[in-house]
């Protein structure tokens, strides 16, 4: 396929559409983020808090894997509107899910004293 | 002359014709950003209840993580496979797509197989969802999972049908580009599924 062709598709549908090659690496990244974390559960290999905040990690590792090889955001101009949207999304799922979290803990701690 | 002219207005219907794809593409993606919100909610929901077990038994002794193992295995490899469709379908090899299709499906069904057995045996064990706030909200939130590749799966073996029939057109190609986002997306939410609520409750 053309280079010019594969430009021609990726301005019709507002993102580019990546190539085998980068979803293979993508697969292999996001097959080798979820074996680690799987086996460092299993093994017990940290302090229960230390495992919560490395597989955390590990997580988001994987999301950003999955975004940038499967979902192809980037900064180039015609997925900047979707990258933009993401962006936002994640800031309102942070407010919510750490709000939340805050806000009932704190209640249970209140209840509990 | 004349030819020029008639460049000039193919150009200017084709690049109206883009526009149209790539904002509904577009909003099919704002779409997903609201299901993202609903999803935050379901987690939050989980996070906050996952230790209220009225007694009874918690993630460790309930869930059998070679299973869970096992279908994330399935839902990353079928996010894989159908990004292969979907090249296949921009090189326009019709039969790829519908290969890549099947292949896609196939695993979604099996994740959904596994996964409806899996939720048979903890009710038959006495598990419900009405046992504790835990297993409410660990059922709302991985069974919402599990309705929406369900979904996906229906409209996978509809764009199947579709594509046999007309073709790779722009419209099918749109289509298709549509689910692959729809796709990954059930694929990163299940990415979390297993890291807060089988990996985090393992600990």
């Amino acid at each position: 396929m053309s280079h010019h062709e594969n430009e021609a598709t990726d301005i019709e549908f507002g993102s580019d559409h990546g190539t085998v090659k980068s979803y293979i690496v993508g697969f292999i990244l996001s097959l080798l983020l979820t074996i680690v974390p799987f086996v460092l559960v299993a093994q017990h290999s940290f302090s229960n808090d230390t495992l919560y905040i490395v597989i955390g990690l590990f997580a988001l590792a994987q999301l950003i894997v999955q975004l940038v090889f499967f979902l192809h955001l980037s900064t180039k101009s015609q997925a900047r509107w979707n990258l933009n949207v993401f962006i936002f999304t994640f800031i309102v799922v942070m407010i919510l899910v750490v709000g939340t979290l805050w806000i009932m803990v704190n209640l249970d701690y209140f209840m509990m004293h | 002359m004349s030819s020029i002219a008639h460049h000039s207005t193919a150009h200017d219907s084709a690049h109206g014709h883009h526009d149209t794809q790539s904002t509904i593409v577009f909003g099919f993606w704002i779409y997903i950003m609201s299901d993202c919100i609903l999803f935050a909610t379901l987690f939050a929901t989980f996070a906050v209840l996952h230790t209220h077990t009225l007694g009874g038994p918690g993630p460790k002794e309930l869930f059998s993580m070679p299973i869970v193992l096992a279908e994330t295995f399935i839902l990353l490899t079928s996010s894989f496979t159908y990004g292969l469709a979907l090249l296949a379908a921009f090189r326009k090899h019709q039969r790829q797509v519908i290969g890549f299709l099947i292949v896609t499906f196939i695993l979604g069904l099996s994740f959904v197989v596994i996964e409806v057995t899996e939720f048979t045996h903890l009710v038959h064990e006495g598990h419900s969802w009405r046992s504790s706030a835990f297993l409410s909200s660990f059922f709302t939130l991985v069974g919402t999972h599990g309705l929406h590749v369900t979904l996906g799966l229906v409209w996978m073996l509809g764009l199947m049908i579709q594509v046999k029939r007309h073709g790779l057109t722009h419209v099918t190609q749109r289509k298709l580009t549509a689910l692959s986002l729809f796709w990954h997306f059930l694929d990163i939410v299940w990415i979390f599924v297993f890291t807060i609520v089988y990996l985090m409750g393992m600990i």
